[in-house]
């Protein structure tokens, strides 16, 4: 008899006002009942819509009935036969737009918490689990992959199971792309991105780092040089934004990338670290998705009072609706319906506050966005001292400027064949943000799959 | 991992060394970058590659000790290892055709002009240094730089070595003695970069600078680096270092790289002479 509570079994967190002052993980984690318990919700549907909602269709009712039954060994098995990254995963997916949207159990009540069982097997599974790696024999091809983000490991991982031996090429010290460098501590503890590294290490896959590609070696290098079969690119999007307003070369004025890279990366809060961030006392993040989300949350970890400056109205936010929650309990203030137009100077070159325009929504826009127009005379300023631009980020030009024949649409993504991920020169594979722009770590780590199983197909009648 | 093949003082703040990095020596051009890394603990610090071998697999950097990072560097020896160094970053400097060129140089700056002379002589164009150093204690890589130039000019603030004044008084005088420069490159402290940027301008002479911002990743990834230049937003890590020194907002980027003063104050107990006589100016 399932469990027919109309709620999930609540995940334990910190409390808001403690956590707000650490980077330790907010969301606990299901204890072995829990997970039980919550799993007995699973009505185990014949037709299973949540394994659609899911881009790397995970065989979600088998593996919470193996949770349900108390069988976390079995249900880590049935996960990773098609997610790599499962306690990434189970963090950080937008499980609301996904698996649990479709969830049977969602029409009355709340869906099945599919993200916290997922998160509980992987994190079962690491602590308790006998990893036998089984490292594959080798086939004699070789393949490059270009980033180390979600879709660059999906793509490495697969490929390795298939007996390539596999290349990851990463630009900066350490693998990981945005889940080292973005995704905050707190949301994301980095031991654990290590140990999904690790793992990919174990079968064989090599990680060279402090390799941009584009620079210190070309992709037709790799392929006339190295010899590698075929090569993948995942290199994300990682070019900032900027709003091209008055202001924005003020002193305090950052990119969140470069906010968040400083915390996260560089472990700029610890003492012992060597990288220097400035303690801003009030801080304006510019922006409504979850980069904007972190970024908040980083700051008043830092000990800042911060606003959320975003031009439409909660009901537009792209940020998680988890995040968006646990900003507002950790008291950030949120300025909604509001536009920055100007960033104002103290005399000395050091951001004075922000100067802002109230918005109200209009007509729906060609995306179905109703998008925002400013009042007039409605000018008011922010007192702050710290800025941070978080509107959105753009594929590096670096490889397709040194790469001849890969051709990008005008936004600068690298155009693929979408059922291949073939890029528009034979032998060159592309996928995650470097082809569909900033999206989420589940669709990158689904195009990774995508590009192995294509890069397979290619290469083993070759 | 990274070894250091060679170190030598070149003098009391500056240091020069040979790092093993075989991949990067195989790419490296005059004018691009790299970004070190001393450990698990350390910061990212840009430095530009003073030179190159690329048989013996070498970068050559050399650097002032400044603030933590460099400080701790130049503590290290022969046959220790650094964490992470990674390039070359940046683009190369753009020669373009020139045939006679003056190479601008200010304290440390004069090593990584060293390399930008060095690269012009060896295509065959006609190469005056003008090698600025507070006083004589100071003065590097003199051999070299006569090598690889066709004139050198040493000047010293105080007079103790070389002619005494700005490497602007003596650009200034050679220009007007009917030197006819395709171009000047200047490479050192912010003020001293912009200082010749105006001295040039009235002249229409063509000014490269390779400008020095606070950067994190080197690839583009942040825009802590960015710089306006021409009134556009400019990257320097992946558009720069090198920019047309009639276009770029020097005030700008002297305060931007300010921010972090108050985080390594203790590291700042030398401050050159242009330094100084740029912040009077500005203010």
């Amino acid at each position: 008899m399932p469990n027919m509570s109309l709620e999930k079994v609540k995940m334990p967190e910190q409390a808001p006002d403690i956590r707000n002052k650490n980077f330790d993980e907010v969301a606990i984690g299901y204890t072995e009942e829990m997970a039980i318990e919550e799993a007995q919700r699973c009505l185990n549907c014949k037709h299973k819509p949540c394994v659609n909602g899911c881009p790397v269709n995970v065989r979600i009712p088998e593996f919470i009935e193996k949770v349900a039954e108390g069988n976390f060994s079995e249900a880590y098995k049935v996960i990773t036969t098609t997610n790599a990254l499962p306690a990434v995963c189970g963090r950080v997916c937008p499980q609301e737009s996904q698996c649990e949207s479709k969830c049977v159990r969602g029409i009355k009540g709340e869906p099945v918490g599919i993200g916290r069982l997922e998160r509980f097997v992987a994190d079962w599974y690491m602590k308790n689990g006998k990893d036998e790696v089984v490292k594959p024999e080798l086939n004699g091809k070789k393949v490059a992959v270009i980033g180390s983000g979600p879709s660059g490991l999906a793509c490495a991982g697969d490929l390795a199971k298939l007996g390539y031996d596999v290349t990851i090429f990463e630009a900066i010290h350490t693998a990981g792309g945005v889940l080292v460098y973005g995704i905050p501590e707190f949301r994301l503890p980095k031991a654990i991105v290590q140990k999904e590294i690790d793992k990919l290490s174990e079968m064989g896959v090599k990680v060279m780092t402090n390799m941009v590609i584009g620079k210190v070696l070309s992709i037709d290098e790799l392929v006339d040089d190295m010899g590698f079969d075929a090569v993948f690119i995942g290199s994300g999007a990682g070019l900032p934004s900027f709003m091209g307003i008055e202001g924005e070369a003020l002193v305090g004025v950052y990119s969140a990338n470069e906010y968040l890279t400083r915390i996260n990366l560089m472990k700029a809060y610890l003492d012992e670290y060597d990288t220097p961030i400035n303690k801003s006392k009030a801080i304006a993040i510019v922006g409504g998705g979850n980069v904007a989300m972190d970024a908040a949350r980083c700051a008043k970890r830092l000990g800042a009072e911060v606003y959320i400056i975003y031009r439409r109205s909660e009901e537009e936010m792209p940020a998680r609706l988890e995040e968006i929650h646990h900003a507002k309990e950790e008291g950030i203030k949120f300025k909604l319906l509001t536009n920055p137009i100007r960033i104002l100077d103290d005399g000395n070159g050091k951001v004075a506050g922000i100067e802002c325009l109230e918005m109200e929504l209009g007509e729906p826009d060609a995306s179905g966005r109703r998008s925002p127009v400013a009042k007039e005379d409605s000018n008011f300023v922010i007192d702050v001292d710290s800025v941070v631009m978080s509107i959105g980020t753009s594929p590096n030009p670096l490889i397709r400027r040194t790469t001849k024949g890969l051709e990008t649409n005008r936004r600068g993504c690298l155009i693929v064949n979408e059922d291949t991920m073939q890029t528009t020169r034979e032998g060159i594979y592309a996928g995650g943000d470097a082809v569909t722009g900033a999206a989420t770590v589940i669709l990158a780590m689904g195009a990774g799959k995508k590009g192995a199983e294509s890069i397979h197909e290619y290469l083993k009648n070759k | 991992m990274f070894k250091i093949v060679t170190k030598r003082e070149l003098n009391d703040a500056v240091t020069l060394m040979e790092i093993d990095a075989p991949f990067i020596a195989k790419k490296a051009k005059a004018g691009q970058f790299i970004i070190f890394r001393l450990d698990k603990l350390g910061e990212r610090v840009p430095l530009t590659i003073a030179d190159y071998d690329r048989e013996k697999g070498t970068v050559t950097i050399i650097f002032q000790k400044v603030g933590l990072s460099t400080k701790m560097l130049a503590e290290m020896n022969e046959g220790d290892y650094i964490s992470d160094f990674v390039g070359p970053l940046g683009m190369p400097t753009d020669y373009e055709d020139f045939k006679k060129v003056a190479v601008v140089g200010g304290g440390v700056g004069n090593a990584i002009a060293y390399p930008q002379a060095k690269a012009l002589h060896n295509m065959g164009v006609e190469v005056d240094i003008i090698a600025g150093f507070r006083n004589k204690d100071i003065v590097i890589l003199e051999d070299e730089m006569k090598k690889a130039s066709t004139n050198l000019y040493i000047t010293t603030d105080d007079g103790s070595y070389g002619e005494k004044g700005f490497v602007t008084d003596k650009l200034k005088s050679l220009i007007d003695a009917g030197n006819k420069y395709d171009a000047v490159i200047a490479i050192g402290p912010v003020p001293m970069m912009k200082f010749v940027s105006l001295t040039t301008k009235p002249y229409g002479i063509k000014t490269l600078v390779s400008l020095n911002p606070i950067m994190i990743d080197g690839t583009g990834m942040c825009g802590g680096c960015r710089v306006t230049v021409g009134g556009e937003i400019k990257f320097a890590c992946v558009d720069g270092p090198d920019f047309d020194g009639h276009l770029v907002d020097f005030d700008e980027l002297m305060n931007r790289n300010s921010i972090y003063r108050t985080c390594e104050a203790e590291a700042s107990e030398h401050m050159c002479t242009m330094n100084r006589l740029g912040k009077e100016l500005i203010k």
